[in-house]
């Protein structure tokens, strides 16, 4: 082997005086890293050739079906056998508004637009760093939930929707935008309350987060949906859909609090004893320094949680409520379109795949950016 | 630094900063401190040493209530400490500490370390805290690295760091424990010699150290622990050169031998 970068023959360099100089070709970039990865070791070599050989045998079946003999638009089924052999995404095509907003009267829909323009906005707000007019976004942000509220359920010169026309991804994204947002803080507050000196605080949050982990979301569904009306006074209207989101949220607020409570657990001794020393108060020492670091161990965690809770959402369809796999599986009873489950659960699929990878991809960001070459 | 300098200087302290008046310690049935009496006054510089357990380190905890005591009081800087969390506060605001591991705060900037306290306890505007923190940062030598976070310092860099975070609290007690037992021998020196100027300046300071030398070079009175009394003080070349106890004697002749 013959490097590209050679070291002038004989030449005695002094201590401390030797140049630095560019590793062998073979010691970096991609020829490196493909005989490291691919190629390191004969199981390794077969590994890879078996794994080229399957999406050589997978991909361009799957891609013809899905693309090249698919058919795009037509009027129903039979329309579709006649114009490809592939999978008919015409059906999707013509369901796209079911599937995005549910029955919310047509006439309102920008207002869902709007308010999901703003959401984008605030979430950028919040994620990146750097975003530009990055202030105002957030002081934005505090009156977004009130706004948004508005703006979907209408009053004040809005026309009025109820929220059992409401549906499809609009449904999940509220679903899960509200149970996100609230299950952190209160499950920060349940896990910093599990560690209290105050018996009944810690008692109390104990009872919850037990309780609520042991009782499948389901069972907690069907209480939100049937039973509630029996402990409330008669006569009270509570909204469905605000039973569900009360119950969601609560259900993540229980997992996030062991989440986090496991971060806790993490931070030195020594942390909260330099905190303590210096003055600080319990909260400023949690706020400034236990939480930022705690939170920061549990980013996995937290965020595995909120994909749970994003996935979960689909559980609705149980108490009657119509998220996209409901408004799917209703769909497919429509005589027009027999047998196309494959292409409606696919589409879903790949919906909350793309929501579930964004969040993934960022908390991975999140912990390569907040990475301050600490490890002890 | 001879008898007589050190006369001379006994003479100038103040007022007691500290007052411990027969303070015992349990952890659980464990007796940790036994009858503790303790009186340190304003500008005294107190070195207390002694065998792994003796509970030396325990003791200066009491003093800012990072560990509670049972019996006996504690008064600092006229403050009792009693479970009144507003005694507590207003004692730790005046009682800088530096510990063995450093405990800095990893998530944070050097920089940010040193302005934490001053901005949310003190109140202080955050370009004062800066400016603060910057001029104690110069005098423990490392201005440059204020931008870093204190993962990537070495080890005494770091206890650097920590007793500059310390000090940009003003406080007006600085209790050591173990500063340097944490550090390789070669950032040993660079720590002690900030805590020698430190010393010059007439800072009132508690240490627990096993450094004889520091002991030796500034202390007013070094006190020997063992089993959780104060077994004998004195001041340092009285100690060193004739220890009245039998068990100070034992613990120097070991430490001492090389």
């Amino acid at each position: 082997m013959s490097d590209n970068t050679t070291t002038p023959a004989g030449q005695d360099y002094e201590p401390g005086t030797h140049p630095d100089l560019p590793p062998p070709f073979t010691a970096s970039g991609p020829v490196k890293w493909v005989a490291d990865n691919l190629f390191s070791s004969p199981a390794n070599i077969i590994m890879t050739i078996l794994a080229i050989f399957a999406l050589y045998k997978i991909i361009p079946g799957f891609a013809a079906w899905a693309i090249s003999d698919a058919t795009f638009l037509a009027a129903d089924r039979n329309e579709c056998r006649e114009l490809g052999t592939g999978a008919c995404w015409a059906f999707i095509v013509q369901r796209w508004e079911l599937f995005t907003y549910g029955f919310y009267p047509e006439a309102e829909r920008w207002r869902v637009i709007l308010t999901f323009v703003l959401l984008m906005v605030v979430i950028i707000g919040l994620l990146w760093e750097n975003c530009p007019g990055r202030k105002h976004v957030l002081r934005f942000a505090l009156i977004f939930p009130f706004l948004a509220f508005w703006l979907v359920m209408g009053g004040f010169g809005l026309e009025r929707v109820t929220t059992d026309q409401f549906g499809g991804f609009m449904l999940t994204v509220i679903i899960g935008v509200v149970g996100i947002s609230l299950s952190l803080p209160i499950g920060i507050c349940l896990a910093l309350g599990r560690q209290s000196n105050l018996p009944i605080i810690k008692y109390a949050c104990i009872g919850f987060i037990e309780f609520i982990r042991g009782v499948p979301l389901i069972t907690l569904l069907f209480v939100a949906s049937t039973m509630l009306s029996y402990f409330l006074p008669p006569g009270t209207n509570f909204n469905l859909l605000l039973r569900v989101l009360i119950m969601v949220t609560l259900f993540a607020s229980a997992y996030m609090a062991e989440v986090i409570r496991g971060g806790l657990q993490a931070i030195p001794k020594g942390q909260i004893e330099a905190a303590d020393a210096m003055g600080l108060k319990y909260w400023a020492a949690m706020r400034l320094i236990v939480l930022p670091q705690a939170l920061k161990i549990s980013i996995p965690g937290i965020v595995n949680t909120f994909i749970g809770l994003y996935k979960d959402s689909t559980l609705v369809i149980i108490i009657g409520l119509l998220d996209p796999l409901g408004i799917g599986q209703a769909s497919l009873a429509d005589n027009k379109w027999q047998g196309l489950s494959t292409e409606v659960y696919l589409f879903v699929a790949i919906f909350f795949f793309i929501s579930c990878f964004a969040m993934a991809r960022y908390s991975l960001y999140l912990e390569r950016k907040l990475d301050t070459g600490h490890k002890s | 630094m001879n008898t007589e300098t050190q006369k001379v200087e006994q003479s100038e302290l103040g007022e007691v900063a500290i007052k411990i008046r027969q303070m015992h310690k349990w952890y659980g049935q464990f007796h940790v401190l036994k009858d503790i009496n303790l009186e340190v006054k304003s500008g005294e510089r107190i070195v207390v040493c002694g065998p792994s357990g003796s509970g030396k380190s325990t003791m200066i905890r009491c003093i800012n209530r990072l560990e509670e005591h049972q019996k006996g009081d504690i008064i600092v800087d006229g403050t009792e400490l009693t479970n009144d969390l507003k005694n507590i506060e207003a004692v730790r605001r005046e009682v800088g500490m530096v510990f063995q591991h450093f405990n800095l705060f990893p998530h944070l900037t050097v920089m940010e370390n040193c302005t934490l306290a001053p901005i949310w306890v003190r109140k202080t505007p955050k370009a004062e805290a800066e400016a603060i923190a910057m001029q104690y940062l110069e005098r423990v030598k490392i201005p440059e690295q204020a931008h870093k976070y204190p993962g990537q310092l070495s080890g005494g860099q770091q206890q650097r760091v920590a007793i500059a975070r310390s000090l940009c609290m003003s406080p007006k007690i600085m209790l050591f424990d173990e500063p340097t037992s944490a550090l390789d021998p070669e950032m040993i020196k660079e720590v002690l010699d900030v805590m020698i100027e430190l010393a010059q300046e007439g800072m009132t300071m508690i240490c627990v150290t096993h450094e004889m030398g520091f002991a030796k070079t500034v202390a007013n009175r070094v006190i020997f622990m063992d089993v959780g009394q104060i077994i004998e003080q004195n001041e340092p070349t009285e100690f060193f050169n004739n220890p009245q106890n039998e068990r100070t004697q034992l613990f120097l002749s070991q430490i001492l031998q090389h």
